[in-house]
């Protein structure tokens, strides 16, 4: 039996970004995920590390997998997961986000699971709520959990972090799973290289401590990791890049570019992924170089240790 | 029997006469009537009534060239009542109302209201811009002779660009033998578009898009251009970026009719108020980098920037408690203009005369009012100044109805203790 987490390793009640987790915080959430990815599935189906405790998924943009990974997390736990589907309910007439947070919060939940289409959004909504907030992505600020997850299947793989030298390539001027992975990956002491079309990366990503690439062979060259980004394909027309079929031609990953990288170089993406715009179909489901898959499935271990994480700090801290 | 009052033990500061000595001031029927050095020397006669000023600053009262009265339209943020309670408070004389209202003041019968109500109000003077378009669509330029007619001391969108470079030079041709002040917020639309803070690290950090430097660069130069094709007076509202001074002092060296102004929060404060989202330090144009803020009180100190506005911008909790591209820009400003402007005295950056000018005898001539002066014959709009008094700015002391300052605990030294507006106190501090 999996034994609970010791509650001071882990001292914020919220994980609302990456930045700002030290270096031994995002080792320690690593560690503890790793520990229910070992242990797998529980056999009995359920731990009771959160046993009596409820768990809301606060969705006001639309998710699958990030919101099934949190309630599996949640479920696997023992903890009681209540879905909440804005979209349908009092949002749509009018309520502020403020509104809904202390409706929520007057519920007794012991921790919220937000996504908003706002950067900011969800830290807002945790200034106003007497719980713990997990940041669920952000507008295009921040997605800790998918930096976490990509985090945790990069060291399993390649044994360690620190030294690394990691392309995150498409649009990361838009996306939080780059600003989340930037600085996880360089607080852990990897290298970070940013590609893509300049309108999508623009220069000023140079001030987080990343290298700037415009051409993906250049960008790929010598790296163990290629992370790709899921393309908002209705940011596509005209204004940022001239057409899928340009794009894909010079920043889409295919066999010939993934040929600049290190050999044994591995191919992630957050998903969902858009097949020959950001990513060959082939590159994307070979099973040597890709770690999609692994990514989803570390993806509910990582929730796990994120949901342990808060719940234990409040513990610590004298909440509940 | 007129109405007499002393003003004496004051230490007189006029910026357009380099008047800075210690006297008095008379004030007969809402005119002052005489003051000088030796002025009561034997004593004040009886029957005027005498206000000891202590040795503080007596000035001219502020004229603030730009504030959002909110009515009519969004009575819930500010009235023109409230607004000109607050903005007495903080020293002011005169405020120039914005058109940017629900309906905007894009015909004579709104100018009429907004003046007839701030005269009715009965605390400090309001004045009013019109739109320049109509609705501030930006398409279709407004009745500038029966608006001036109507009040109106010039012309301005607001909080609107007219983006249109056609639209706006036919408004700078038509405006030009009318002899008509137009007013720009200097942004070009498509550049600023869904931008919410300043272009830069702390965007791209925050994941907010930005408004480039350019977009206000690019409207000032392209304007320029229009003004030298036109010959007529121009002046860009809240300049916010070191490159816009810079054309503006470019432009004033090559003798175009050019003005500007900037606000406190534009030389107070940078980008990084907005630190994890503060809504309160959202405005338009956005708080920028410190090359800019610096930018600015260099143009302050050297005259390129010739007013100080308060940019007044009442915002209520549902404008403001919402993500940070959600929430509307703006800062109340009229309490907090003289003592960050003093700021700049206190940290010898501008002289006292200097600080004083930007708000009230430079404002003035941009706007062509009779004011902003102590000078016999002038109307007795008048402020007594405690220059060295130390405070901290605190929302909820603020009478503005809507409370969202970017400056909330700044500590800050300076204020007014009285405010006269033709001869009557219409504030007066602990009273």
């Amino acid at each position: 039996m999996i034994t609970p987490a010791e509650p001071k390793r882990f001292p914020h009640r919220h994980i609302l970004g990456i930045e700002g987790l030290s270096p031994d915080e995002i080792t320690y959430l690593l560690d503890r995920a790793e520990r229910f990815v070992d242990m797998g599935r529980p056999k009995e189906g359920k731990l009771d590390l959160l046993r009596g405790r409820t768990i809301i998924n606060l969705f006001f943009e639309e998710s699958t997998r990030t919101r099934t990974s949190f309630e599996l997390a949640g479920k696997r736990l023992g903890g009681d997961v209540v879905n909440m589907a804005v979209q349908h309910s009092s949002i749509k007439k009018g309520e502020t986000l403020i509104d809904t947070a202390l409706t929520l919060d007057a519920m007794h939940p012991d921790v919220l699971i937000v996504r908003h289409p706002c950067s900011g959004g969800v830290e807002l909504l945790s200034q106003k709520v007497t719980c713990s907030v997990i940041n669920g992505g952000d507008g295009s600020h921040e997605h800790p959990t998918q930096a976490l997850l990509d985090a945790l299947t990069i060291r399993r793989r390649k044994g360690r972090l620190q030294g690394l030298v990691v392309a995150i390539c498409g649009d990361v001027a838009h996306s939080r799973v780059a600003r989340s992975n930037i600085h996880l990956l360089t607080t852990m002491g990897a290298r970070v290289r940013v590609v893509g079309p300049r309108t999508l990366v623009p220069p000023v990503f140079e001030r987080f401590g990343v290298e700037v690439f415009h051409d993906m062979r250049e960008g790929l060259k010598g790296c163990d990791i290629v992370m790709m980004l899921r393309l908002q394909l209705e940011r596509m027309q005209g204004t940022f890049v001239p057409s899928i079929r340009e794009y894909f031609h010079f920043f889409g990953l295919d066999y010939a570019k993934l040929a600049a990288a290190k050999p044994d170089a591995l191919i992630m993406h957050p998903g969902p992924v858009n097949r020959g715009v950001e990513i060959d179909t082939e590159v994307a489901d070979d099973l040597d170089r890709s770690l999609i898959t692994q990514q989803v499935e570390i993806g509910v271990a990582v929730r796990m240790a994120c949901l342990e994480a808060v719940v234990g700090a409040n513990v610590a801290n004298g909440a509940r | 029997m007129s109405e007499r009052t002393a003003f004496v033990n004051a230490r007189l500061v006029d910026p357009i006469s380099n008047r800075d000595e210690k006297g008095a001031l008379l004030v007969e029927n809402g005119v002052i009537a005489d003051l000088g050095p030796r002025l009561f020397a034997d004593g004040v006669p009886k029957g005027t009534a005498t206000v000891d000023c202590g040795g503080h600053v007596l000035a001219p009262a502020l004229i603030d060239m730009r504030a959002h009265l909110r009515e009519p339209g969004e009575e819930e943020k500010e009235t023109i009542e409230t607004a000109t309670a607050a903005a007495a408070a903080g020293g002011i004389g005169t405020v120039v109302a914005l058109p940017n209202t629900d309906p905007p003041m894009d015909n004579p019968a709104l100018v009429e209201f907004v003046i007839r109500r701030g005269r009715e109000a009965g605390q400090v003077r309001v004045e009013a811009y019109a739109a320049l378009t109509q609705g501030t669509k930006g398409e279709r330029m407004t009745e500038f002779g029966l608006l001036s007619a109507a009040g109106a001391v010039a012309f301005t969108d607001g909080t609107k660009a007219v983006a249109n470079p056609q639209t706006m030079r036919r408004i700078l041709s038509y405006a030009r033998p009318f002899g008509l002040l137009v007013v720009q917020h200097a942004e070009v639309p498509e550049l600023a578009n869904g931008g919410a803070m300043n272009e830069g690290e702390l965007a791209a950090r925050l994941g907010l898009s930005g408004i480039p430097v350019m977009a206000e660069a690019m409207m000032i130069e392209r304007d320029l251009r229009l003004v030298a094709a036109t010959g007529a007076r121009y002046h860009v509202a809240h300049i916010s970026t070191g490159e816009g001074v810079e054309l503006v002092r470019q432009a004033k060296a090559r003798g175009l009719p050019v003005t500007c102004d900037t606000a406190p929060p534009y030389f107070g404060l940078n980008e990084t108020a907005i630190g994890n989202w503060r809504t309160f330090a959202k405005l338009s144009p956005p708080l920028r980098s410190e090359d800019d803020r610096q930018a600015i009180v260099a143009g302050l100190a050297d005259g390129t920037i010739d007013a100080i506005a308060s940019d007044h911008a009442p915002q209520d909790q549902e404008a403001k408690r919402l993500p940070f591209i959600q929430a509307e820009p703006g800062a109340v400003g009229f309490e907090t203009l003289l003592p960050l402007t003093l700021e700049l005295v206190h940290g010898k950056r501008l002289s006292l005369s200097a600080a004083l000018a930007l708000l009230t005898a430079r404002p003035a001539a941009i706007l062509d009012l009779p004011r902003g002066r102590l000078a016999k014959g002038a109307p007795a709009d008048l402020v007594l100044i405690d220059l060295d008094k130390p405070w901290k700015i605190d929302e909820a002391a603020l009478l503005s109805k809507s409370k969202n300052t970017p400056f909330g605990g700044r500590p800050v030294q300076g204020w007014a203790l009285r405010t006269v507006v033709a001869g009557k106190t219409v504030y007066q501090r602990g009273a």
